[in-house]
Parts: C-alpha cells; structure tokens; sequence
C-alpha cells in the first residue's frame, strides 16, 4: 500500500472514496470499516457486511501519531483506520479567503 | 487526484446549487460536471496536447479548464489582449494544441502549425453532446496550468501549474462547501490572470455561484454586483479605484456585498481608506500572490484592517498597507543578496516554501532542491510578521550602496494634493550607481519638482529624494494594472546624466533637477 499524495483510494465494503493528502510517517494500512482500503481502480469484491459508522463528504481524517491525511471525496458507510487506530476528524479553519 | 475532483466532489455535495450564472437560471453543479466530462470526451478525440483558450469570461472557462483535467492535457489561457503578432507566437508554442477562442477572436490564430481551432459555440455544443470521458484523467504530477506571465519585460515565460500545486492550494486555503447557500462571486479578472484559475477552483470546493463579468468596466461591474447580489469580489487596484468613482457617482453602495479581496499591484493607502469608509459593511482582504504559486501567498485579514485602520499606533497602522501575513500552510522569508536570512525590517528578496509553490517555467525550473522559492520580489517584515512588498526586485534602487525602495517614495509624494500618480525609478550614476528619479502624474493642483522634492525630504532621508522630477499625463500600465517602472527607466536612461555638483542644463524641459549631490 503506496500511501503518496494524491493517490485515490475507496473503501472495499461501501462507496466510500479517499484522496491522501498528507502521507504517514511511517508505513501501515489504511482501512476502511476494518478492511484495507482498495485503489481507485480496482474492483469492489461483492458481498461483507455494511460497516459501522460514515465517511462524511469533505471531510479530513487524520491519525495525529504518523501526520497521516486523507480526504474523504465520496461519502459512503465505514470509519477509517490506521493501523487499527480510528482517525478522526480535522478541525476545519477559518482563513479569509482571497478568491 | 487532479483539479476535476473538486469540481466531482461539489456535484455530488452541492447538486441543488447553482455553480455558474445567475440564481434564477444557472447551471448547477452536476450540469458544469457533465458538460466539462463531454467536453473532455470530445478533447481526448483530438491530436491536442494541450488545451488553449482566447476568449472572454464565460462558462468555458471553467468547462475547459476541467474537461483539460480530465482528458489530462494542460490548460493555457491565452492573452486576447496582446498584438496578432504577439499572441500568434505564444499560440504557436502551445502546439500541438486546440484553441478554444471566441467567435471574433477565432481568425487572429488561424493558420497556425499543430493548432486546431474550435470556436466557443462549437465547443459548448461538443459539451452538451454527451461524449464518454476518457477513463483516466490527470496525474498529481501532470501539468493542469500553463499561464504565459504578462510579464513587464522581454518575451513572455510560461508558467508551469501541476495538478498536485493547484489542489494543494485549494485544500489548504479554503473548505469544502464552506460558503453559505446564497453566496455569489463577481469575477472580472481576465481568464488568463492566475487569479481567473484560482477563482474557478476555489469557487468550486466552497460550492460558491460564480458570475462572469466578459471584459471590466466599472459601470457594467457595479451594475451586475447589484443585480445578481453579489458577496464576494476580487479586484485589481486599478479596478478598486474605478469601481470606487461609479459608487460615489451614483450612490450605489451594494448592500448584498461582504467581502472584496484585492491584490496583483500596490494599493495606494488613500484608496484603501476611501473604500472602507464608503462600505462599511463589507470585509476587505488584500492578497498577495504570485503566478508561480499558484496564486495567494499572505493575506491582510478584514479583522488586520479594522485594527490598522483603529490604531494610533503607527507601526500598526502602517500594515493597512502591507499584504497581512502568510497563509498558514506557507514557510516566507526574507533573504539577501546571499541568500542570508533577513531579520524583521530589512529589506531583501522574499522567497516562499509549500506544496502550493510551483516554481517552474516550460524549460527552466526557478525552484530549489529544498523547495524554496525566489519571488523576485522585494520586501521586508514588521516585528508581527506583516509582510510588506515593495515591487520587484529589479525596480529597487541602489544608490551609494543602500538599498532604496520605490515604493515607500511613491506612498509619501502620492500623499501629496499634486499628484494623482506616480513611478519612482533609479536612473544609473556614475558617482553613486543609480539615482533617484520620479515621474509624476500630476492633478489640477499647481506643484513643482522644488516644492515635491521638500515634500519628501521633510518625511524621508534625503538619499531617498528624488533628484530629478518629470511630469507627464499618464503614466504607463500593463492591462492588468503593473506598472511599467522599466519603460520608464529605459526611457529616463537614454538621456544624458545632468552635470554635478552644480546643477545642470537639463535635457528636456519638463525636467528638473533639485538636488545637485
């Protein structure tokens, strides 16, 4: 599992897709209600059970130990994990916007 | 990940918005995806490299610049403004490229080797026409930009914008559907200013409406800013001028706006001043930014403004005009001719650092290894971290070894009633390297080369006076609203040095000396 920026990334049990934003420090796995995350372009394996809890559209998750960031661009049924740590949510900023 | 994500993820989480035109008629989100996906589909069919547009604002605009994504070939804007000559070069080395261009612009670039032309009709009808998507669109490393700096000398560079700068810039800066349901942009910059591809981008990750001014005037901005309700605006300094004039004239004060941000040139602080008292309700930004770094790089916050403007203290209220402080995911410097870090209040080269940062031209790369970047522009920062530009690096003056900014000259003799404008330039000396000169746009009110240059020596050393005034009508801007210190210098330079120490006979008339050194 090549975790670079910009790589996509979508759950293998909902459709729930990740952009990476900020690689982790270390190496691990990504996983999405439980389950290793799959590249953007592989196939969905039919069946397993819908995941607990929800990816939210737009949303950062981050795992504070490594730096690790991934962005959620697709909303879809799992939480998402690093190596068995659950990430969480980034605080959003308030920047005045120039555009 | 490329730049069509944002606009994928805003049809998925804003589908009942409008993304482009006005609130009653415009096309929402899902729409602009489907549209710039055909175009993209039409795109991959063509033997193009690269995507080129000549045209005004419009819809295509943002359609092309995804469907470019899309299909990953690069975006390049074309300046309708240059001569036929001009553009007919720069549109040559976009080959093998598709022109995108305007119904009257479509013949200045025909005939050209490697270019196809598509006029604006035949191109948004390719979009509606329903064309599959190629399967894989741009890498993070591809290049989604090219912009051909306006440039104030020699043959224009193209400025190269990857994917992964553009994206990095939008993440970092702004939120994903951070904008209020009844949020509205006025864009006016032309499509071929960094800030033209900033705004479709921004515009898209906050779910924000966008609505297309064609060509600026003051009149025609002021009167779509009310009709369409307009929040948020981004102007030029010379716009906020003009803009400013039509208001007053009129009596308009566009209750629906709250936020105008300005940037791309030095803002007079008289000018500043006038607008925050003329619309109190609104939160002004002043940005600084760059074509290399993908736009924005500091912000003056509208909370900066009102502490500044409220402030007796002078150092605080001096930062009405600077350009605030770098955005967060930025590291800025301030470094010396030996690449020396500066300490606060020295004048050097500002460099910047972040993943927003490109640094690079087709063939040449400005960029460090560690990733640091040159601006080429000089500035200095307060004690608080504001930064303050002073203008390209090649326009401050060195004279008997200091360094001399022309910008803080032109602040204090624009303070004065005579001049409505004004450029300061170093002229070369044989005793002291360079010289100070200004050329002065005068107002009604009766002044002279004597009395301004008391005027500066009475608020700066006397190294920083001028010793020679000219006055002229105008002085002479690029359209979007650089001035052109160097036509000048070159100008000024061609002429003989006036003779030390007594002054004297100077060469042209409306010349004098008032300093003899």
């Amino acid at each position: 599992m090549k975790l670079t920026p910009g790589s996509r990334w979508k759950c293998a049990l909902s459709e729930a897709e990740f952009v990476l934003v900020r690689a982790p420090s270390m190496e691990g796995e990504l996983a999405c209600g439980g389950l290793a995350v799959l590249a953007a372009a592989a196939e969905r394996p039919a069946g397993g059970a819908k995941p607990e809890g929800e990816s939210l559209l737009g949303k950062r998750y981050t795992d504070v130990d490594t730096g690790l960031e991934v962005l959620c661009s697709k909303a879809g049924k799992g939480i998402l994990s690093f190596d068995g740590r659950a990430l969480t949510i980034k605080e959003a900023k308030r920047l005045p916007s120039s555009d | 990940m490329n730049t069509a994500l944002l606009l994928e993820m805003a049809a998925d989480g804003a589908g009942e918005r409008v993304a482009i035109g006005s609130a009653a008629d415009g096309c929402v989100w899902p729409e602009l995806l489907d549209r710039a996906r055909s175009a993209a589909g039409w795109l991959a069919s063509r033997p193009a490299g690269t995507v080129a547009h000549l045209g005004l604002n419009s819809q295509v605009v943002p359609v092309a610049l995804y469907a470019a994504g899309l299909a990953a070939k690069p975006f390049a804007p074309l300046n309708y403004r240059l001569p036929d000559a001009d553009l007919r070069r720069i549109t040559a080395r976009t080959a093998p490229s598709v022109v995108i261009a305007d119904e009257d612009m479509a013949a200045r670039v025909q005939g050209i080797e490697g270019v196809e032309v598509i006029t604006r009709a035949a191109f948004l009808a390719e979009a509606g026409a329903g064309h599959e998507p190629p399967a894989i669109g741009a890498e993070p490393d591809d290049i989604a930009i090219l912009l051909f700096t306006s440039g104030t000398t020699g043959e224009p560079k193209a400025a190269v914008l990857r994917h992964r700068h553009l994206t990095a810039y939008v993440l970092s800066s702004v939120d994903f559907l951070g904008a209020a349901d009844d949020e509205a942009a006025l864009v006016s910059v032309p499509p071929y200013h960094v800030a033209g591809v900033s705004a479709v981008l921004s515009a898209t990750y906050l779910g924000r409406r966008t609505v297309y001014l064609e060509s600026f005037t003051p009149e025609a901005w002021v009167a779509l800013a009310r009709d369409e309700a307009i929040t948020h605006a981004m102007v030029v300094p010379t716009m906020l001028g003009r803009v400013l004039d039509v208001l007053e004239e009129k009596g308009e004060r566009l209750a629906t706006l709250r936020h105008l941000s300005y940037g791309g040139g030095r803002m007079p602080a008289a000018s500043i001043e006038r607008a925050l008292k003329l619309l109190p309700h609104v939160d002004f930004v002043n940005a600084y930014g760059l074509t290399e770094t993908s736009s924005t790089v500091a912000v003056l916050s509208p909370q900066d403004h009102r502490e500044a403007v409220a402030s007796a203290d002078v150092d605080v209220r001096r930062r009405l005009g600077s350009v605030g402080r770098p955005l967060p995911a930025l590291e800025l410097e301030i470094r010396g001719a030996g690449e020396e870090r500066l300490a606060a209040g020295e004048l050097g080269e500002i460099w910047v650092r972040g993943e927003q940062v490109a640094g690079e031209y087709l063939g040449h790369r400005a960029i460090r290894d560690d990733g640091w970047f040159p601006t080429n522009d000089s500035g200095w920062l307060d004690e608080g971290g504001f930064l303050f530009v002073e203008g390209r690096l090649d326009d401050v003056i060195v004279r008997g070894g200091e360094n001399i900014s022309p910008g803080e000259i032109e602040d204090v003799l624009r303070g004065h009633p005579g001049v409505a404008d004004v450029a300061v330039i170093g002229l070369p000396d044989d005793e002291w390297g360079e010289r100070v000169a200004a050329v002065v746009s005068p107002t009604d009110v009766k002044t002279s080369a004597e009395e301004l240059g008391a005027w500066v020596r009475a608020r700066l050393r006397s190294t920083k006076t001028p010793e020679l005034f000219e006055f002229r009508d105008v002085l002479p801007y690029n359209e979007t609203g650089k001035l052109l210190r160097r036509t000048l210098k070159q100008e000024l330079s061609a002429r003989p040095a006036p003779a030390r120490p007594a002054p004297g006979p100077t060469t042209s008339s409306s010349i004098a000396s008032t300093r003899g050194c």
